[in-house]
């Protein structure tokens, strides 16, 4: 087995399953009332206007239920899960000064290695707090600015206070109500104008703590002409428990721009993953997607791109693999909100052992789009009778020149390819994996190298489960 | 090298092979000629372990060893090849993957990979094909005859002791039959074997056939030497229904 580590993640599951002792210095109590957030808002410094900003998001989170049109999310009991964890350590900008533990276990998810191999930037969210954090000088005379959310709270305030959660407002669904109430730790990108950002930045978010949930938000302005590349990777042990990761991805693509969002999600299967990622894109602007689905118990990720400038573009390619015990409803959205907008929309899903996979997609064309392009074409593999795949594209076209195209495939692995391939002396596992990467490899191809070896890893690591 | 007794199949309980007896010696080339639908690909499946197939009776042994407990892989790395009729496509994985795939496989270490680019670019070359087909995926868009040209690119490539050769030659027009035909006779020399279903005799031009086997209905029910081929394609299979 490859033992050698890539920088998004390992081959091993049980590298991810080690957990670290709780040494958290404080822990909010479970559930969610008012007290706990003013004493979570208290203990992070926030400004006044956040403060409110939480109050409201909690009482838009208590007067909406729980979505009901999705996969099966009533394990989830709010009253059970602790919203905020700080870890025994201050943010910092060297490795060595981390406690043993958590730098132990980033070490071993191979981090400060692909830092020094190949990134600018590295930011490290260990539970609800971002405890390492560098990047290279170059950018910051740039003018780049890559820092956790709570250092861009204090020293950016104005451009946080402009853009958070403007474009995922609390009232959009329950979760995202409930990450405006308890939100800590994320990423703050700002790439000036006309900044090109040559060598990726990545976040890492792990989450050690039992029965917790990770609420961390990302804010990402590339400026006109500029262009950034972000990895996101996430992680977390194992425990019998419900932990609930509720992140929010806020993406401003401004005239010009390009932003390409990378992220390869490996969560335990006690998570549920209930993320909520936007894109505003401006005129000719292009935010690509790049999204991996391997872990969670349940997951509702729906990346969405607003095309909101003329020509904006966007690219979307994911690959979802849901197993045994596992229900991922996974797709993409995109609002065509400007003439000559364009969307690409790529995605597999596979599933095996019972798992049950979701495509579900929604492209609206508004009547300010004329001259709209959008291609979706998403294919699903199921692996053995017992598992389940749906397919769920909805199509919303109010303008009347849109150029519209919509293939989905559903099918079994076929087991005339698997005698095939056993027939030029290829064991049914091997043949088995070969037909499963054959699938993804429109997606593979997309990946930068080091991610297309990773996913494959993740595809056996699933394949032999 | 390959000996079959009484080998009795059936797929989805309906008997397709109702007791059949061939040896195949190294060095031999035979023929199996028969109408569609008398299981002549029913008796390549079978020899290849194809797991639709049920063996009701009899015995397949290779080399000595009963081919019947073995899995389809490991009759493949014995040393059985299978020119597939209608070759299976393959999304995502190339010619040259599959192929590299394959042969490690095959021979349970790593390829020396410039050794291996080079043997199967001048392979490809022989058999008239693009190079930019190692990098297609695997039957994917082919034609009948590109199909059956990669079938016999890897039988050059694997180079396997027992070829059976399921139609390798039909739905071709006369050039491409020339090459592939060139290519099994480039294939086939004293060490090795092959079994070849066909209906036309261009295919065996370059070959020298040792032994014909007509199979109607589940049984072989005409054997003979080389001038049979002729005769048969000629006359007809009326002519052994009631014998």
């Amino acid at each position: 087995m490859n033992k050698q580590k890539s920088y998004v993640a390992d081959i091993e599951r049980a590298l991810y399953d080690i957990r670290d002792e709780d040494r958290s210095t404080y822990k909010s109590h479970a559930g969610l009332t008012e007290e706990i957030i003013r004493d979570i808002s208290a203990r992070k410094n926030d400004p006044d206007w956040m403060l409110a900003f939480r109050l409201r998001s909690l009482a838009v989170y208590h007067s909406l239920e729980l979505p009901t049109w999705g996969p099966d999310i009533s394990d989830l009991d709010m009253d059970q899960i602790v919203t905020y964890v700080k870890p025994d350590a201050k943010m910092v900008g060297s490795w060595d000064e981390l406690p043993d533990d958590i730098k132990n276990t980033f070490d071993r998810l191979g981090i400060p290695e692909a830092e020094k191999k190949s990134l600018a930037g590295v930011g490290a969210q260990y539970d609800s707090e971002v405890v390492y954090h560098n990047v290279q000088q170059s950018l910051t005379d740039d003018g780049v600015v890559y820092t956790d959310m709570e250092s861009a709270l204090r020293d950016h305030e104005e451009i946080v206070r402009e853009y958070f959660m403007t474009l995922v407002p609390p009232k959009d669904h329950k979760f995202a109500a409930l990450h405006g109430a308890v939100w800590s730790g994320g990423s703050f990108v700002y790439v000036p104008r006309g900044v090109q950002v040559k060598i990726p930045l990545q976040s890492y978010f792990r989450l050690n703590a039992a029965g917790a949930g990770q609420f961390e938000h990302t804010l990402i302005i590339v400026e006109p002409g500029a262009s950034l590349h972000f990895i996101e990777g996430c992680s977390a042990p194992k425990y019998n428990v419900t932990n609930l990761h509720a992140g929010c991805v806020e993406l401003f693509v401004k005239e010009g721009a390009r932003l390409r969002y990378s992220t390869i999600e490996n969560w335990s299967r006690n998570m549920m993953n209930l993320n909520t990622k936007r894109a505003l894109v401006e005129r000719d602007g292009l935010i690509e997607w790049v999204s991996g689905s391997f872990g969670s118990h349940v997951s509702m990720l729906y990346p969405c791109s607003v095309l909101h400038g003329e020509g904006a573009r966007c690219e979307f390619t994911g690959v979802t693999f849901a197993s045994k015990g596992q229900s991922l409803d996974t797709g993409a959205s995109v609002i065509h909100a400007a003439p000559h907008t364009s969307a690409n929309i790529n995605t597999r899903t596979i599933s095996k052992s019972g798992g049950a996979a979701t495509y579900r997609s929604a492209v609206k064309v508004t009547k300010k789009a004329p001259h709209a392009k959008c291609s979706v074409n998403c294919e699903s593999l199921m692996l053995d009778d017992e598992s389940r795949s749906d397919t769920l594209p909805v199509m919303d076209v109010e303008g009347g020149d849109a150029d519209i195209g919509h293939e989905a495939k559903i099918g079994r692995i076929s087991e005339e390819a698997i005698y095939y391939l056993t027939a030029r002396g290829i064991d049914e596992n091997e043949a088995r994996a070969m037909i499963v990467r054959g699938f993804v490899e429109p997606i593979a191809k997309e990946l930068p190298l080091e991610y297309a070896v990773e996913m494959n890893n993740l595809i056996n690591l699933e394949l032999e489960r | 090298m390959l000996e079959i007794k009484n080998l009795r199949a059936s797929v989805d309980g309906k008997e397709i092979l109702r007791g059949i007896d061939l040896n195949v010696g190294r060095g031999e080339v035979h023929v199996i000629l028969g109408p569609n639908g008398g299981g002549k690909s029913t008796l390549m499946n079978v020899i290849m372990g194809h797991p639709k197939y049920e063996v009701v009776d009899g015995t397949i042994t290779f080399d000595g060893e009963n081919l019947l407990e073995l899995k389809t892989y490991e009759r493949a790395r014995r040393g059985i090849f299978l020119s597939f009729q209608a070759p299976e496509e393959i999304p995502g994985i190339t010619v040259e993957n599959m192929i590299r795939t394959s042969m490690q496989a095959m021979s349970g270490g790593k390829l020396k990979y410039l050794e291996f680019r080079k043997q199967l670019k001048s392979m490809m070359a022989e058999l008239k094909m693009d190079q930019s087909y190692a990098r297609r995926y695997m039957n994917v868009g082919f034609s009948g005859g590109e199909k059956k040209r990669s079938e016999i690119l890897q039988l050059l490539m694997l180079n396997p002791k027992l070829a059976l050769l399921d139609e390798t030659d039909s739905g071709l027009d006369v050039d491409a039959v020339q090459i592939v035909s060139n290519g099994v006779a480039k294939f086939h020399n004293e060490n090795n074997a092959c079994v070849i279903i066909t209906h036309n005799t261009q295919i065996l031009k370059s070959l020298k056939v040792d032994r014909v086997h007509v199979l109607l209905d589940g049984l072989i029910v005409k054997e003979g030497g080389a001038e049979l081929v002729n005769k048969v394609l000629e006359e007809g299979f009326g002519a052994f229904s009631n014998e």
